[in-house]
């Protein structure tokens, strides 16, 4: 194929790309106004940051075709991909040790059972939230 | 290519009023935290979007900078949640405000007619302030 055909094909896919980008920010924002409780919206919150991103900026790599702002762009993707579990892992701990969390919600509870497991059932086993005061000190 | 520029522009900017709307409403800190982080996040695609358009290599750099005060933002927020009691997390009405100031100058009224009314020489032992409070101790309900 000609040097121009190849422009065209990188032009048509970096617009895939960015469709596809744009529709899961928008996929999250519907996600994270609708679904009931913390944790969901967490993980409604997750897609744009991280394989939305990666797609949109893809796009915009195969758009710009330059070496220095491509390398840029792989530093923002390595950047997301390192904070986003961080600030995901803060948040959710934060929102179990403040009572955020709906346990009626979740079809598997590991923490709350591995904590009363801990406790030796002494304030009621299973089934139990650890209180700020104490529990909390002793999570994860 | 226009047309599927307009409406990646407008699935990101609804995608962005939704998370807003949630922002506002959220019941807790961490809910407005996370809905942030889909705004800031949106604000990187709506950015690249636009580099995409123009070929503009030069905002580059602004995508670096955002991915960076997102993650300082959200770790931040979250490292401070505390235990909210219930409805505080709510933003109140002019009449709820003015009640509140109300009952509040009522109190401060009685501690001065209290104050004036005792006796001048009797010395009152002071309520012990927590000591945790004002040596770097935590505030009440953080999180550790």
């Amino acid at each position: 194929m000609t040097h121009g055909a190849w422009d065209t094909v990188a032009d048509v896919v970096s617009m895939i790309c960015l469709l596809g980008g744009a529709f899961l920010a928008f996929a999250a924002g519907v996600g994270v106004l609708r679904f009931p409780d913390l944790l969901a919206r967490m993980h409604a919150g997750t897609k744009p940051q991280v394989l939305g991103l990666v797609l949109v900026l893809v796009g915009l790599a195969l758009r710009l075709r330059s070496g220095g702002a491509v390398w840029a762009l792989v530093l923002v993707v390595v950047f997301q991909m390192l904070t986003a579990p961080v600030a995901a892992h803060m948040v959710g701990r934060a929102g179990f040790r403040t009572g955020k969390v709906r346990s009626d919600l979740l079809v598997v509870d590991e923490l709350t059972r591995d904590l009363g497991e801990r406790d030796g059932g002494a304030d009621g086993g299973t089934g139990t939230r650890p209180g700020v005061g104490d529990g909390g000190r002793s999570g994860t | 290519m226009s047309v599927v520029v307009i409406v990646c522009a407008v699935l990101l900017v609804v995608g962005a009023v939704l998370a807003v709307v949630r922002a506002e409403k959220g019941p807790s800190m961490l809910d407005r935290t996370i809905a942030l982080d889909i705004v800031v996040t949106t604000m990187l695609a709506g950015i690249a979007l636009y580099a995409a358009v123009y070929r503009r290599a030069d905002v580059v750099p602004i995508l670096v900078v955002l991915s960076l005060v997102g993650f300082v933002g959200s770790v931040t927020i979250a490292r401070f949640a505390s235990v909210e009691p219930e409805g505080e997390g709510r933003v109140r009405t002019r009449e709820e405000i003015a009640a509140e100031e109300a009952a509040r100058r009522a109190a401060e009224e009685s501690e001065r007619a209290e104050a004036e009314g005792a006796v001048t020489g009797e010395h009152h032992e002071s309520t012990p302030v927590d000591a945790d409070e004002h040596h770097g101790g935590g505030a009440a309900g953080e999180v550790r």
